[in-house]
Formats: C-alpha cells, sequence, structure tokens
C-alpha cells in the first residue's frame, strides 16, 4: 500500500473528525442526515463483517473463521465482556482448524 | 495536560475506568492481530504502523489493508476507508464540547475520536466528567492501539501462518459486537442484512473492496426514521 494512499486516508478521516469540535458553533447537520450516515456506517459494517468472516479472496473462507466469529457474536450478545468475546472467538477458529476444519 | 491531573482522574468514577481498561485490552488484541496479519500477509512493517498512527480507525485500517492484500487498488481501498470514517463526521459534533475550546486541544483531540471514546463520553452527562471520560478513553486507546500494532508486526515477522492462531476470526467478531447494538433498530437491520448478502454474492466476481461499497444499496431497505421518535444519539446506535 502506497504512502500517498495512507495519507490520503488519513487526511480525509481527520478532516470528518476535525469538523465537529471546529464548526460546531457555526453549523449543524440535520437530522436527516445523521441518520442517513449512522444507518451507512451499520450497513458497512455488517457487510464488512460478512465479507471478512466468509470470504478469502474471491471464495469461501472455510468453516473454521465464521464458526469463530459466530461463537463471538452468540457471547456479545450475551453481554460477555469484550475481550473474552475477541479470544474465544481466535481461539475456537483456532482449535477447529488445528483438528483439520479448513 | 489539559486539566489538572488529579481533578482530572477524581472526576472518573472506578466503574468507568475498568470499562475503559476492558475495551483497550480488546482494541489492544485487534492493533496486534492488524499487525501481525498485514505484515504476514506481505505488507510492509511501516505500512500497519504508520496507518495505525496517523488513520487510527481499526475498521477502516482493516478494511484498506484488506482491499490491498486481496489484490484491490489502492484508490478502492482509500475510498472504502473513507466511506467507513464518514461517521466520524457526527461523531465530531457531537463530542465537541467534550474536546475543547482551545485550538490546540481540537487538533489533538480530533484525532481521538473513534467509535469507543464517543460512546464512552456519551455515557457521562456533566460536562467536567465528559471532558475527562474522552481525553482519558481517547489517550489510553492511542497508546494501547498503537503499541499493540507495533507488538503484533513484531509477531507477524516471526508467526508464519497467522490463521494458525485464529486471528482472522478477531477482527470480524470486534466489528460485530460493535455493531450489534445498531441492529436493534428494525430499518437499520434490515438494510444491513440485505447489504452484507449483497456483498457477499458479489465478492466472487468483483475486484476487492467494491463488494463492501455496493452493499450501501441496502440503504434503500432502511426506510425513514420511526417518525420523530427523539432521534436518539445516533452515535448510541452505532456504537
Amino acid at each position: 500500500m502506497p504512502l500517498l494512499a495512507i495519507a490520503a486516508l488519513a487526511a480525509g478521516t481527520y478532516a470528518f473528525r476535525l469538523a465537529g469540535p471546529v464548526f460546531r458553533h457555526r453549523m449543524r447537520i440535520p437530522d436527516r442526515v445523521q441518520r442517513l450516515l449512522s444507518v451507512a456506517t451499520a450497513v458497512l459494517l455488517t457487510a464488512l463483517v460478512a465479507t471478512a468472516a466468509l470470504t478469502q479472496g474471491h471464495g469461501f473462507a472455510g468453516w473454521a473463521r465464521p464458526a469463530g466469529v459466530l461463537v463471538g457474536g452468540v457471547l456479545a450478545v450475551r453481554r460477555a465482556p469484550f475481550p473474552v468475546v475477541v479470544i474465544a472467538a481466535a481461539a475456537t477458529t483456532a482449535v477447529l482448524r488445528f483438528s483439520g476444519v479448513p | 495536560m489539559i486539566l489538572d491531573m488529579r481533578s482530572f482522574w477524581r472526576t472518573l468514577d472506578h466503574g468507568s475506568l475498568r470499562d475503559i481498561s476492558l475495551v483497550c485490552l480488546a482494541d489492544a488484541i485487534v492493533g496486534a492481530s492488524f499487525g501481525a496479519i498485514t505484515v504476514s500477509g506481505g505488507l510492509h512493517p511501516s505500512v500497519p504502523i504508520t496507518m495505525s498512527v496517523l488513520v487510527f480507525a481499526g475498521g477502516a485500517q482493516f478494511a484498506a489493508a484488506g482491499v490491498v492484500l486481496a489484490g484491490g487498488s489502492p484508490a478502492a481501498a482509500v475510498l472504502a476507508g473513507l466511506v467507513l470514517n464518514a461517521r466520524l463526521l457526527p461523531y465530531g459534533f457531537t463530542v465537541a464540547d467534550a474536546v475543547g475550546g482551545r485550538w490546540w486541544t481540537r487538533l489533538l483531540g480530533a484525532q481521538l475520536i473513534t467509535d469507543e471514546t464517543v460512546a464512552f463520553t456519551l455515557r457521562q452527562h456533566e460536562r467536567q466528567r465528559r471532558r475527562a471520560t474522552f481525553w482519558a478513553c481517547g489517550l489510553a486507546l492511542f497508546l494501547c492501539w498503537n503499541v499493540a500494532v507495533v507488538l503484533g508486526v513484531l509477531a507477524g515477522a516471526v508467526m508464519r501462518n497467522t490463521g494458525d492462531f485464529g486471528l482472522d476470526a478477531a477482527f470480524p467478531t470486534v466489528l460485530l459486537a460493535l455493531v450489534l447494538p445498531s441492529l436493534a433498530d428494525r430499518g437499520t437491520r434490515h438494510a444491513a442484512l440485505a447489504g452484507a448478502v449483497i456483498a457477499v454474492a458479489a465478492t466472487p466476481f468483483l475486484p476487492a473492496g467494491l463488494p463492501v461499497l455496493l452493499a450501501l444499496a441496502g440503504l434503500v431497505l432502511a426506510g425513514r426514521p420511526a417518525a420523530t421518535v427523539a432521534d436518539p444519539d445516533p452515535v448510541l446506535e452505532v456504537r
């Protein structure tokens, strides 16, 4: 990944962050836009979860990874502490792979 | 520092400090896996480290690096990261008062705005506490995240296969944990599930990075906001 790409991503991200603290007295974001951005975030994050859990390159990632993510997801729904959720997911995937599940 | 340090820490109760450290720990695990996965995937160690300091947004970092590792173009990587980070715009307005009024606290504090810091700041209502929480959580996370990424890079350089440790499951899991609360809203859930199906179905056919962007088509299912039900802080939904 070229440095220029990192710089572009960093600059854009920083601009998003800085706008609020700088302009809060001069403008506010319309409710509709806020709602749209928050739904768009949820949509992107969910798509990222699905593709990162299920796919590798252009194909299926195998069963071990989605199984681990599922275990983590169930623990998260049950309000387990964050570190427990993450470790359980990685451990599940690791153990499944160790036992020969792709 | 921004405030007298002693009164600063006294402002934070034990519960908040404990919660902040738990999130730091979880993010450290994710940061370490980011460093390890990117380096063992073939990126130069400077890439994850520079990215973590300058971009400091886990989702966008993984998304951008993932696009590049999968063979996508840097432009697609930047675009995917920027679309994800657009949520930081409303966040900035939400926590502007906690960031502070001096120009240099704004410049520094802006970089600390993340899902986690905003979620913690929103829990506090009194001004002094909001400030203390924002800065404590932001600085702690910035430190943990970047140290963890460096450690992960070192580990990734010696680890032959990060997959053996199940590290590839850590990232989607953290995102899932973050996004779950916002899926309680019906419109959001429908849009998100439709988007996920679109993205997975498109993955075999499109260059890396585009399927996730295509998921935004799911937004048409979001519907109208539930009347004017005092739209709760959008940020809380997304946390």
